[in-house]
């Protein structure tokens, strides 16, 4: 048994939240977020490292970093947090290494036990705030939403992603998306589990899943729209200073 | 012929579309549909290329000194587990 329900008594014991599942995804989380270790060098770390090999768990946890803090960040939108969240996630990795069965890959169960971190953690936030008595309410009554009318999308290349104003366009178009379309967009389109996988997560329906993601898609795209400073003047001159991309 | 669709119809089911969840007649109405709607091939193309940005590992900065930190708080785990 490796649930990471297990590993935090404060959290409520979630069966859905199985680490060492083999989610459909787990190739393409790990292709993506990753830098692939091979499958025997691997399987070599996690075995020195379980003999006592701490230098190993160092070579192993690398090329996984970034991935782990985006999997925090995402979701609680605070780099303190975020931070604090996937070192968490590091240790509790480190402490459960021995349960790890090797049935997906060893970055796609720590950035599952990462998510998982920074849900609880924002749970609890929430749960201070009240938040999520206000979501539940909520629930259901998911209205039409219409996205607004641009004359047309020019495409912004992920190369600009090397922009600081880009990355920083895109996370403050996240923070504005309301909690509970936050969680499905990050989970689904961030960290690219798949829809069952998000469900199981937030513990929602599918069919939640998808009304949700929908609308967070929807409204990101308009809050991308207009380009950085929010003023829309497509076709004008000024079109190029807003949106530099 | 294909059967026409509209504009709110379109929206409801872009998400899926570009999960390529729509097929047969519906994904064929669709695509009829934006080869004549400006602001829905406007909404395609947007929601498309974000998914595209967000799903780019380079879209989330690690902060500086992130790796020192965690290795730091590793490393005074480890002196008290071993």
């Amino acid at each position: 048994m490796n649930r990471i329900a297990q590993l935090d008594p404060a959290h409520g014991g979630h069966e859905s939240l199985e680490a060492e599942a083999p989610p459909r995804s787990s190739a393409a989380t790990s292709a993506v977020l990753t830098k692939p270790l091979g499958a025997a060098s691997e399987a070599e770390l996690i075995e020195r490292v379980l003999k006592g090999d701490d230098e190993a768990f160092r070579e192993l946890v690398h090329p996984c970093e970034h991935a782990v803090f985006m999997a925090t960040q995402v979701i609680l939108n605070n780099e303190a947090d975020a931070e604090d969240a996937a070192q968490e996630a590091v240790l509790k990795a480190f402490t459960n290494l021995a349960k790890f069965r090797g049935d997906s890959k060893f970055g796609t169960w720590l950035i599952r036990i990462a998510t998982n971190e920074a849900l609880m953690k924002l749970r609890k936030q929430r749960h201070q705030k009240l938040h999520d008595s206000l979501d539940e309410q909520r629930d259901g009554e998911e209205g039409e939403y219409v996205p607004r009318d641009f004359a047309d999308w020019r495409e912004i290349p992920s190369d600009a992603l090397q922009k600081k104003e880009l990355r920083q366009a895109l996370s403050r178009a996240v923070a504005s998306l309301t909690p509970k379309h936050r969680d499905v967009f990050v989970l689904r389109d961030v960290q690219h589990f798949t829809i069952e996988e998000t469900a199981e997560l937030l513990g929602i329906r599918k069919s939640a899943v998808k009304t949700r993601l929908l609308r967070a898609r929807l409204q990101m795209r308009d809050a991308l729209a207009p380009g950085i400073d929010g003023s829309w003047s497509a076709g004008r001159a000024e079109y190029e200073q807003v949106r530099p991309w | 012929m294909v059967v026409e669709i509209s504009c709110e119809e379109v929206w409801r089911e872009i998400s899926k579309y570009l999960d390529g969840e729509i097929n047969g007649e519906m994904r064929a109405r669709m695509e009829e549909h934006f080869k004549g709607c400006k602001h829905c091939t406007a909404v395609l193309d947007g929601t498309r290329n974000v998914v595209q940005l967000v799903g780019d590992a380079r879209a989330f900065e690690l902060p500086a000194g992130f790796s020192n930190r965690l290795y730091l708080k590793l490393n005074r785990r480890l002196g008290k587990d071993r």
